[in-house]
Order: structure tokens, then C-alpha cells, then sequence
């Protein structure tokens, strides 16, 4: 092995190539999953065993649990599940499956990398100032983030928090400016928009979303550290009284704004960012489900136009995080109504995935077993989609366990379960290797089981009535008594979920040097990152699986030119 | 259901029910859903393999693109069903003008506690300053004594209803969002600094209910409760009275001094 010259060290740090950029990305996940995987654990121990003292720290506050709660969703919705699909697995694949081998804008691609690196670190930071990590979750409702007597951890902590938001705001516009751009202009010959895969589809309509909604709440955010250092009132109102101190600062103009302007911002960002985070999911399970039963996506238009439509009215659903915000009632009712109009394109996609399931011979690797883990979360967390789109179920159910049960598995356990099919699936593009598949399987049942034990009780804690945000279940409310068996439950259940991830961490660091050496094309794929040529000329669409007359094999990969018959 | 809270309002029986059945609906076809997919996992060695196609992308797409439209089709109309039911009820709840003479009842909330305040006799809230808030001194809420509507408004930490009389929340926060939720109620409304909120309702059964915040309000969040006592209607006119004549009473021997 030879050591690079000292020159070239400072451009293999801060390399522009999206290959490294994509490794980079998922190594910034890991610590941010670990951590905050490590963070819900505490979590439930404290639920559970509410005077279990830990060394050092000792017992958990409730202050302590509410910075717990907020750093464990800003790092898993921020770091991993918008990370990973949104920035991670377009590095690694995108530029190739158009059959590029660069990006549109490389440089603004690294940046987005470092500006991501740096608002983690400030996150992080938030744990080790006085009075430690906010405490308002992750939805960051003001007054109670926008003024730091409200709270602990609502001074140094919250401010932390917006920059560090800010900066990932950044980082995700630059970086989707650089996919949009590369989509539209350096696909290969002949790679016209309906030979496209599905995934590339995604990644244009997510990439267009995380546009425009990361810019909400880069403002959203700017304006609320506004509100904090420079005197204006975008989001407070007059006549706030904190620990018996009237809040009057600044102009005479202090006291005009309303937190109803966050919610508003907040959610125009936060609902698209769920489908930012799972459309390059679903995207990867049409790709997977082709290429492990053999057979081409049927109605891939219907797909593609299903993807879109979802893009387009995922902008304007986000006032059903607000029917009992005290917003009009008859915008409850059309929020609701464009709620049930997103449950239809998702239904479609749904459904073409269950016709594919019986299409062709099912191949049960790993990434295929991701895949139906994936749909099944989709579905499972899916369906609650409909109840909390009524007002009148959501004027119940919201802000209770139920929502938490919901979200859970329709976006972090879809989202993660489609995570690790990528990383399975795509491993051998990373390392030339594949991953151990026995493993696989068993972290695959494992965390199946255990996930479901983990979150679906939680819609029974929630049809009781029990709100999140609780560190404990207090109070002389009798529907919550049956709970503590089910919460306990859950705890057990958490605690496998995490230990079933060791088995992936080991296998994914152990097949980077004893995996089986992978083949250039080890699952058969059709789909151009899988190309041994360098700038292919596209003749065929994405998905030919199956048997053809005139063909040998039962696939047609998209870098082959077609063969007269 | 037995795992909801009992109810005690009157719109939460057709909240119940109509949350029964959409958890049924749901249920099934989450039911349906796995058992497609458990069958395309147990029985995918038995399928043979097909004969070579003309075209892959056409090849035998017809029943299965008609299986999912229609499905698609008859989803559509359940959602849309479950959307127009669930409107009817939102509608009766929210969009509709309340009851002419409901008993009027502001709701506060502060870091981490509710506040009741009825209007008096009067049926007018005094003015409340937020210079005047000292819950040391028994001013939890600020009332301003030079506004004569205050002298009859009764504050109090628990929430007494009568039974069978609709209830108007005025709804107020003094420091930040707070969510007031009262599971028995089957209701459930933010606080926010700076607005007025407008509930209705009405508690049909005499009993205890507990009222929780339901929107994260910082390190005492989980602690903030109260209570809500639903009495008969004379038990109702009884403590009112007597509340109020307390307070006369203290006002008496304010102005004496």
C-alpha cells in the first residue's frame, strides 16, 4: 500500500466525489441512530423504572425526559430518516443509475455534506451547555421555545437547537438543488423520463419538496432566533406572563405576532418532510420487489404519476397537525378532506406492490425481506392515517400514544426497514462485497417482531388517553392503570429492537472485509448502477424481468442495447 | 373499546361509536393486507414458471391491473366515507352554533396549572392585567379590581359542571401553548397565548373526570392536571351560590379596611 503524497490528503477529506460523500452521509447516520436510539432506551428505563438512578447522572428529571424526547426526534427525523433516503443513497446510486458518473454541482453537493456534519455537532453540543438540551420536542412550539425563561434548557440548549435546524435546512436545500439539477441534465443517452427508475422519480419529487419545504422552516427558524435575540414578536403575542413576570420587552410593536404563524410554517415544512423521508423508500421497494420476483413493475406510469400526485398534496395537507390548534373548524374540514385525498395515490402504490408480490417467483434474500417488513409498517401505520385525518377522531386521538404508534411504524419503521433493504441491497456498490444473508435474515425476523412489540401497543395507550411528552404515567386517571403491564411490554420490547441492531452493526463492518466478494451485477438488476460501462446508451425501460421471446436470461439490463429478434 | 376512558359527554357516545367502527374497518383490512402478503410468502414455490413473453412490460397485466382499480376504486369510497361520516360529527361538534344560554366558563392555563374563572352574576369576564397576575396573593389570573365586571368572577382549580347542561369554554393561555384534554370528555383543545379558543360541550354523567395538558408546556408538563366534578344540576347552583357569596363576603372586608 502506498501513502498519498501530504498534498492530496486536504482533497481526500474534502473530497467532491458522492461516492465517498454518500459513505460520509451513512457514518453521520450511525452516530446519530446510535445516539439516538441510546436516548429512547433512557427513555423507557425511566418510564418503567421511574427511580432507577444512573451512574453520573443520576435520576431522571422531568426536564431531563423532556430533552430526552426532543433530541431523540430531532436526531432520528433530521439525521437518520431524512439522511439516509434523502441524501446518504442518492450520493451512492443517483448519479449512477442516470449513467453519470458525476453531479450537476459537486462542490455544492460536498458543502451540503459539511454543512450537515457541523449542524450535528452543534446539536449534539446542546447536551453539554448549562442547563442542557431543549426541552419543547421536536416540533419546537414558541412561546415555550422562543423564551428562555419558560423552561430549562430553553436558553444556550434551544438556541443550539435553531442553529443547528438551520444549518440542516441549508445542507438539505443545496443538496436538492444539486439532485434536481443532475436529474435534469445528466442523464445518460437515451435515458428518457418514462425509462426512469423509480427511485429516480422519487428522489426528483422528494428533492422538490425538501426545496421548498426546508426553506419554511429555514425562515420559520431564522424569524424564531429573530424573536429570541433581536426584540421582534413574529410569534408572541402581548400580555404573557412567565413565572409571575410579565413578558413585555423591546418596542412598542413587541406583542403582535402570534404562534399560530410557527404552527403553520412549522407543519408546511413537517408534512412533506414525512413523504421526503419515505418516497425514495417506496421508490427502492418497487426497484427490489421487480428484482425479486422477476417481473417488471406493472402500471410503472401509474407509479410515477401516483408519486407525483403525492408531492403535490402532500403541501397541502399540513393543517391536519392543527385541528385542535383552535384553527377555524371548516379548515379542520378540508384539511381533512385532502388527508383522504393523499390516502389514495399511497393506496395505489400499495396495492401495485401487492399485485407484484404475485407476479413471478418470490427470491426471499434480505433486501427483499426489508422490502415486505417495509410494506407491512406501511400498511400497519398507513391505515390509522384515515381515523386521525377526522377532526372529530383526531379532537381524541392527537397528541396521545396513538399518534406516536402511528408515526412510528409508517414513517420510522417503514423508513428504517427501507434504509436496511438499501444498505443490503446496495452494500456490494460500497464495498464489492455482500453482506452475510444468515445474518441478515435474523436481524431482519428479529426486528420485525420486535418492532411491532415495540409500537403497536402504543395505539392501545393512546385509545386510553395517555398523552406523549408524559415522563410518567401520573395522576389518578383509571383507564391508565391497565397500562403498566403494556407499557412494560414495550420496554422489553424496545430493548430487543436495539440489541437485534448489533447483529447488523456486526455484519455490516465484518462483510467489509470476510463478505463474499459480490460480482458486478450480484442481484441481477437491470437498474444502471449496476452498469460495468461507464456511459451507457439507454434502449429499454427500468424493470425488464421475466422471460422474453428471443432472449436468453430473465432479465434485460437497461446498459445493453436491445437485441433484434 | 373498553380501552377508552368511560365517557361522561353527551356527543362522546357518537364518538365512540363512530371511532368502533373505523378501528374495525381498519383492523380489516389490515388483516387482509397481511394475509396477501403471508400468501405470496408461503405459497411462492408453488407457482410455475411462465412461458417467454412477447413484451415484458405488457405480459399478462390485464387481472391484475383490474384487480387494483377496482380495489382502488373501493378504497377510495371508503375514505371518502369514513371522511364524510367523520364530518358530520366535526360539524355537530364545532361548525354549529351552540346551545342559546350554556353555562360560560373560561379555562387558563399556566405553567403547570388550570385555572376556572365562571363571570358572576354579571355574565361578563372582568379585565384581567397582566401586571396584576400574583397567585402568591390569590390573583393567579390577574384580575383588574378598577373593572367592575371582576368583583363577581369566582377563580377556581377545579371545574364543577352540572349535569346536562351545555358547557362554553373560553379558552386562554398565560405563558405558553398548553393542551386542554379532558379524556373523559372526549375533548380536546389548545391553549395559545394571545387567543381566545371556543369550546362546546355537554357532560351528560354525574362523576369524577381528570383534566390533563396534552401539548408539551415545559419541565412540569406531566404533573399538570386537575380535576372536573360533574354534579347535579342543584349541587351545580349550591356551590355557586356559595362561592359567590364567599367572595362578596371578601370583597366586603377588603372595602372595610
Amino acid at each position: 500500500m502506498t501513502t498519498p503524497p501530504l498534498t492530496q490528503r486536504p482533497r481526500r477529506l474534502f473530497t467532491t466525489n458522492h461516492n465517498t460523500l454518500a459513505k460520509n452521509y451513512l457514518l453521520l447516520a450511525l452516530i446519530a441512530v446510535i445516539t439516538g436510539t441510546l436516548l429512547s432506551l433512557l427513555m423507557r428505563l425511566h418510564r418503567t423504572w421511574p427511580d432507577l438512578a444512573f451512574p453520573i447522572h443520576g435520576i431522571i428529571r422531568p426536564e431531563d425526559y423532556l430533552a430526552l424526547v426532543t433530541m431523540h426526534g430531532t436526531l432520528m427525523v433530521f439525521f437518520v430518516l431524512t439522511v439516509v433516503p434523502q441524501s446518504a443513497f442518492p450520493n451512492l446510486v443517483l448519479a449512477a443509475q442516470i449513467g453519470s458518473d458525476r453531479m450537476a454541482f459537486p462542490r455544492l453537493n460536498a458543502a451540503a455534506f459539511w454543512i450537515t456534519a457541523l449542524s450535528l455537532l452543534t446539536l449534539l453540543a446542546a447536551f453539554f451547555v448549562p442547563e442542557g438540551a431543549p426541552i419543547s420536542g421536536w416540533t419546537s412550539y414558541p412561546p415555550l421555545s422562543a423564551l428562555a425563561a419558560a423552561g430549562p434548557g430553553q436558553a444556550t440548549g434551544m438556541d443550539l437547537w435553531l442553529i443547528a435546524i438551520t444549518l440542516f435546512c441549508l445542507a438539505a436545500v443545496l443538496s436538492s438543488i444539486n439532485f434536481l439539477a443532475t436529474i435534469a441534465v445528466c442523464r445518460a443517452q437515451g435515458l428518457t423520463w418514462t425509462r426512469l427508475p423509480l427511485t429516480v422519480w422519487s428522489w426528483l419529487v422528494s428533492s422538490g419538496l425538501t426545496v421548498i419545504a426546508f426553506s419554511a422552516l429555514f425562515i420559520a427558524a431564522a424569524l424564531l432566533l429573530a424573536d429570541r435575540h433581536f426584540g421582534t414578536s413574529f410569534f408572541l403575542p402581548a400580555g404573557m406572563v412567565i413565572n409571575g413576570i410579565p413578558q413585555a420587552l423591546g418596542s412598542k410593536a413587541w406583542g403582535t405576532g402570534s404562534p399560530m404563524l410557527w404552527l403553520h410554517l412549522f407543519w408546511f415544512f413537517g408534512h412533506p418532510e414525512v413523504y421526503i423521508t419515505i418516497l425514495p423508500g417506496m421508490g427502492l421497494a418497487s426497484s427490489i420487489l421487480a428484482n425479486f420476483t422477476r417481473r417488471p413493475v406493472p402500471a410503472y406510469r401509474m407509479m410515477i404519476i401516483a408519486t407525483l400526485l403525492i408531492g403535490v398534496l402532500g403541501l397541502g395537507v399540513w393543517g391536519h397537525h392543527m385541528f385542535v390548534s383552535g384553527m377555524n373548524p371548516y379548515a379542520g374540514t378540508a384539511f381533512g378532506l385532502t388527508t383522504i385525498a393523499i390516502s389514495v395515490p399511497s393506496s395505489a402504490e400499495v396495492l401495485t406492490w401487492l399485485v407484484m408480490l404475485f407476479r413471478g417467483r418470490m427470491q426471499l434474500t434480505t433486501p427483499m425481506l426489508f422490502t415486505l417488513g417495509f410494506l407491512s409498517f406501511f400498511i400497519a401505520g398507513g391505515l390509522t392515517g384515515p381515523i386521525l385525518a377526522q377532526p372529530a377522531l383526531d379532537a381524541y386521538l392527537h397528541n396521545t400514544f396513538f399518534i406516536v404508534a402511528h408515526f412510528h411504524l409508517v414513517m420510522a419503521m417503514a423508513g428504517v426497514f427501507s434504509i436496511f433493504a438499501g444498505i443490503y441491497y446496495w452494500y456490494p456498490l460500497l464495498t464489492g462485497r455482500r453482506m452475510n444473508e444468515l445474518l441478515g435474515k435474523i436481524h431482519f425476523w428479529i426486528s420485525l417482531v420486535a418492532a411491532y412489540g415495540t409500537f403497536f401497543p402504543m395505539h392501545l395507550s393512546g385509545l386510553a388517553g395517555e398523552p406523549r411528552h408524559y415522563a410518567q404515567l401520573a395522576g389518578p386517571v383509571e383507564s391508565f392503570t391497565r397500562l403498566i403491564p403494556v407499557e412494560r411490554g414495550i420496554t422489553w420490547s424496545a430493548f430487543l429492537l436495539a440489541a437485534a441492531q448489533l447483529i447488523f452493526l456486526f455484519n455490516l463492518f465484518w462483510s467489509a472485509r470476510r463478505g463474499t466478494p459480490a460480482s458486478p451485477n450480484p442481484w441481477r438488476a437491470t437498474t444502471l448502477e449496476w452498469s460495468p460501462l461507464p456511459h451507457p446508451t439507454v434502449t429499454s425501460r427500468p424493470y425488464e424481468y421475466g422471460p422474453a421471446a428471443g432472449q436468453s436470461g430473465d432479465f434485460h439490463p437497461q446498459w445493453e442495447p436491445e437485441k433484434p429478434f | 373499546m373498553n380501552w377508552l376512558p368511560t365517557n361522561g359527554a353527551l356527543h362522546g357516545v357518537a364518538l365512540d361509536h363512530l371511532l368502533a367502527w373505523n378501528l374495525a374497518v381498519i383492523v380489516g383490512l389490515c388483516i387482509a393486507a397481511h394475509v396477501l402478503i403471508v400468501a405470496a410468502f408461503l405459497f411462492r414455490r408453488a407457482r410455475k414458471s411462465e412461458s417467454p413473453v412477447a413484451s415484458r412490460t405488457r405480459a399478462n397485466l390485464r387481472p391484475h391491473l383490474l384487480f387494483e382499480f377496482v380495489i382502488l376504486i373501493a378504497l377510495t369510497a371508503l375514505y371518502l366515507g369514513m371522511d364524510i361520516t367523520g364530518h358530520k360529527l366535526w360539524a355537530a361538534i364545532r361548525e354549529q352554533p351552540g346551545s342559546a344560554q350554556p353555562i360560560q366558563v373560561e379555562v387558563t392555563g399556566v405553567q403547570f396549572q388550570w385555572y376556572f374563572r365562571y363571570p358572576g352574576p354579571d355574565a361578563i369576564y372582568g379585565a384581567t392585567k397582566p401586571g396584576l397576575v400574583s397567585a402568591p396573593t390569590g390573583n393567579p389570573l390577574g384580575l383588574d379590581p378598577a373593572d367592575p365586571h371582576s368583583a363577581d368572577d369566582i377563580v377556581s382549580a377545579i371545574l364543577i359542571l352540572p349535569a346536562g347542561q351545555p358547557v362554553n369554554i373560553t379558552l386562554r393561555s398565560q405563558d405558553v401553548i398548553h393542551g386542554f384534554f379532558v379524556p373523559g370528555m372526549r375533548l380536546k383543545q389548545d391553549a395559545i397565548p394571545g387567543m381566545d379558543g371556543d369550546l362546546q360541550f355537554t357532560p351528560t354523567t354525574p362523576g369524577d373526570y381528570v383534566i390533563l395538558c396534552s401539548q408539551v408546556c415545559g419541565l412540569g408538563h406531566s404533573r399538570m392536571q386537575a380535576g372536573l366534578r360533574v354534579v347535579p344540576q342543584a349541587e351545580f347552583e349550591k356551590w355557586l351560590a356559595a362561592r359567590e357569596q364567599s367572595i362578596l363576603n371578601t370583597n366586603a372586608a377588603r372595602g372595610a379596611q
